[in-house]
């Protein structure tokens, strides 16, 4: 059943693990090189020209290519699932396929000719080959196509259930897929109006602020994108694998549809120290982006609620009793589980990186990667390895390979990710030391940061180690000759309350895009306007490529 | 739609922590005047002529002309940001000094954050970046480059004497 669209959704699964693969490896010599173990000339022999290059590949491919194809791949297979539908034109998807691929083999090679070193922001008026852009768009317009597909398939469930409310991980898989349409406009714009034609020597210059701007609208709600298939798995599927009910499935449902329209008009808080964006709109942004944390409040709620229920049911007794008796021993479950907890401190971080001005203290210094692998590094990339401990045994129709060591990775990651996020927020808030930087052989280099940066170093390494359990686990399970013996299904919580009944607006789609575009011209439209009615004279810079 | 009697208040809870935080924000920055930089009024810089002697504060020579005393103990510094260093990128000053920077780029964005203060910005070419601090303690302040321009980032540094 379903084969095509499992075959389509095992090939974004499989090129989204090779590229972390790649990106991935890359990280622990950076790590290394700031602990003064400095292997790049090492690497060069491999055609790693610098620290820089390295870091713009480990970017680009674990956060642009790793997430987009692992989320596509993944809320196509959850859509056809839960709808217990499949797509309805299969044709559609494999366009999306297709385009994503062409357009990371576009992008790849002018990074990996070192012609492209200029990071995953890509900020002008560094210049890349013009071609880096052009791949990465054909990507982005690859997912749009990709959506496409699963909004087609909804429609034509809706005709053919009528009154019948979208089941949950349907709803919400569809929901990010409209979050991600909507917010990459930003860098979609960026990248053919600004980017494209200055790369290509038509426009004499371009406008750095704006680009930057363009670039944060959808730059933040882009981590939205990588965070909500977790939220997907946490609320729909995790209560399921923990014995346990969804304790507020409505709740849960109006948790999505508020990311929709909060997770947009908040992007001037990653440029509250720009020059060019006036007090008022920073403010906003801030104040929307407090909002925004109210969500997640939600989420952490109604899933450790739902995960209790689990708990209890497995005979868990007394005030904590709950948490031993859920399945530890289930490596989907405890890699889930651990990357929420090392999400609670991404929050906490996030929060303060939001504050206005609170952001002076650690903004561009070590705390920066410090909080982003505890969210896209471990609350989206470790929920990611732990769908996949029962999402490739079954598309595989093999057993998982090792469950011992898919535990022990779990582990592994949630340790070295303590150990290596500590160290790098402890050095960059008291220290302020930068991001982005090759530390070991700077001028500047403090010795104070000396024991901090081994910290962060010796987690980088577990890290590594755990990387290379999840590819034995994952390869051993493609390649493995030993069949499932019973078909496995995907994973679905039924709700605790009764919640037949789903009201309207929580099962109606355009009102809340009304309302999201609307907050978005509020947002985001005056300085959008005044930057472009002046093009003119703000279009000035010229293209560097400084490497 | 029926919501629990905890999760409401879990909610409430929440929503009281974010209201919390944003009135310490507000104080910090309404009572204790801690800024972000924001557009300032009267300049109108162009990366390719910002370094030119006589038309731009930023194109004075030599670069250690740049900073002006305004009053006894006042200072203005025009510092202009290229690959891969900041002129000027020595600056002496006397205890006690209030200092207001006035940051722009002739090439690619870099980053600007010295040490110990909070004084931490971006700086765009076409856009100039601004804040101010008052020096009480003697001692050498780093100042360096915190967004990525090229390979010869991790070398762009200066440094602000105050004795």
């Amino acid at each position: 059943m379903y084969k095509r669209t499992h075959k389509y959704v095992s090939w974004y699964l499989g090129v989204a693990f090779a590229s972390l693969f790649i990106g991935g490896s890359l990280g622990p010599f950076q790590s290394l090189e700031h602990a003064g173990v400095n292997l790049y000339p090492q690497l060069q022999t491999i055609g790693i020209q610098s620290y820089y290059q390295g870091l713009t590949l480990h970017g680009i491919l674990n956060v642009l290519v790793f997430t987009t194809f692992f989320i596509v791949g993944l809320m196509t297979f959850t859509t056809v699932h839960s709808l217990k539908r499949d797509l309805t034109h299969h044709a559609v998807t494999l366009v999306s396929l297709v385009l994503m691929i062409v357009g990371l083999l576009i992008t790849a090679v002018p990074i990996l000719l070192n012609k492209a070193t200029v990071m995953f922001t890509f900020y002008p008026p560094l210049m890349a080959n013009e071609w880096f852009y052009v791949g990465l768009t054909l990507v982005v317009i690859g997912s749009w196509i990709g959506g496409l597909s699963m909004y087609l398939t909804i429609a034509t469930w809706r005709k053919e259930n009528k009154d019948q409310p979208i089941p949950f991980i349907a709803l919400s898989s569809t929901i990010t897929m409209i979050m991600w349409q909507i917010a990459s406009l930003g860098v979609a714009i960026e990248m053919l109006i600004l980017l494209i034609p200055w790369a290509f020597g038509i426009s004499g210059g371009t406008d750095p602020q704006l680009a930057r701007t363009l670039f944060w609208f959808t730059g933040h709600p882009i981590v939205y994108f990588w965070l909500l298939p977790s939220y997907v798995s946490w609320y729909g599927m995790m209560p399921k694998q923990a014995g346990g009910k969804l304790f507020s499935e409505n709740l849960a449902r109006l948790v999505f549809w508020l990311f929709l329209l909060l997770s947009i008009p908040v992007g001037f808080h990653h440029q509250f120290v720009d020059p060019g964006v006036p007090a008022g709109w920073k403010t906003l942004h801030s104040v929307l982006t407090y909002s925004l944390f109210l969500p997640s409040m939600l989420t952490a709620f109604t899933v450790v609620a739902s995960l209790e229920i689990g708990g209890r049911a497995r005979g868990g007794k007394g005030l904590l009793g709950w948490i031993r008796a859920l399945p530890w021993d289930n490596p989907s479950y405890t890699a889930q589980n651990l990357a929420m907890i090392l999400f609670v401190f991404g929050g906490i971080g996030g929060l303060t990186n939001a504050s206005y001005n609170v952001n002076l203290a650690i903004h561009n210094t070590s705390w920066i990667p410090g909080h982003f692998h505890l969210t896209v590094g471990s609350a989206a990339t470790l929920t990611y390895f732990g769908i996949s401990y029962w999402l490739v045994p079954k598309l595989s129709g093999h057993k998982l390979f090792k469950p011992k060591w898919a535990l022990a990775q779990a582990w592994t990651w949630f340790v070295g990710m303590i150990l290596f996020s500590n160290g790098l927020h402890v050095v960059g808030l008291n220290f302020g030391s930068p991001r982005r930087t090759m530390l070991g052989v700077s001028p500047y280099f403090n010795d104070a940061w000396s024991p901090l940066l081994i910290e962060a170093a010796i987690g980088a390494t577990i890290l590594a180690t755990s990387g290379f359990l999840f590819y034995t686990v994952l390869l051993g399970t493609v390649f493995s000759k030993q069949k499932l013996e019973e078909p496995i299904e995907m994973p679905i919580a039924e709700a605790y309350h009764d919640e037949s009944y789903v009201p309207k607006w929580l099962d109606s789609f355009k009102p809340w895009i009304i309302a999201t575009a609307v907050l978005i011209l509020v947002a985001y439209g005056p300085m959008l306007f005044y930057f472009f009615s002046n093009a003119a004279t703000r279009w000035t810079s010229p293209g560097f490529m400084v490497w | 739609m029926h919501v629990d009697r905890t999760e409401k208040t879990f909610f409430m809870f929440s929503v009281a922590l974010v209201v919390v935080f944003a009135i310490a924000v507000g104080i910090s920055g309404m009572v204790y005047g801690i800024a972000l930089p924001t557009p300032p009024e009267g300049f109108d810089v162009n990366p390719q002529t910002v370094a030119t002697p006589g038309v731009s504060p930023w194109g004075e020579q030599p670069a250690e002309a740049r900073l002006h005393e305004l009053a006894p103990g006042e200072y203005e510094v025009y510092i202009l940001a290229q690959t891969w260093t900041y002129m000027p990128n020595r600056i002496t000053v006397p205890v006690g000094s209030k200092i207001t920077f006035y940051v722009t780029s002739k090439d690619v964005i870099h980053g600007f954050r010295l040490q110990d203060t909070n004084i931490n910005m971006m700086v765009i070419p076409g856009e100039v970046s601004t804040l101010t601090a008052t020096f009480n303690e003697a001692g050498t302040y780093d100042f360096l480059c915190h967004e990525y321009c090229g390979v010869g980032h991790h070398t762009m540094y200066g440094q602000l004497i105050v004795e």
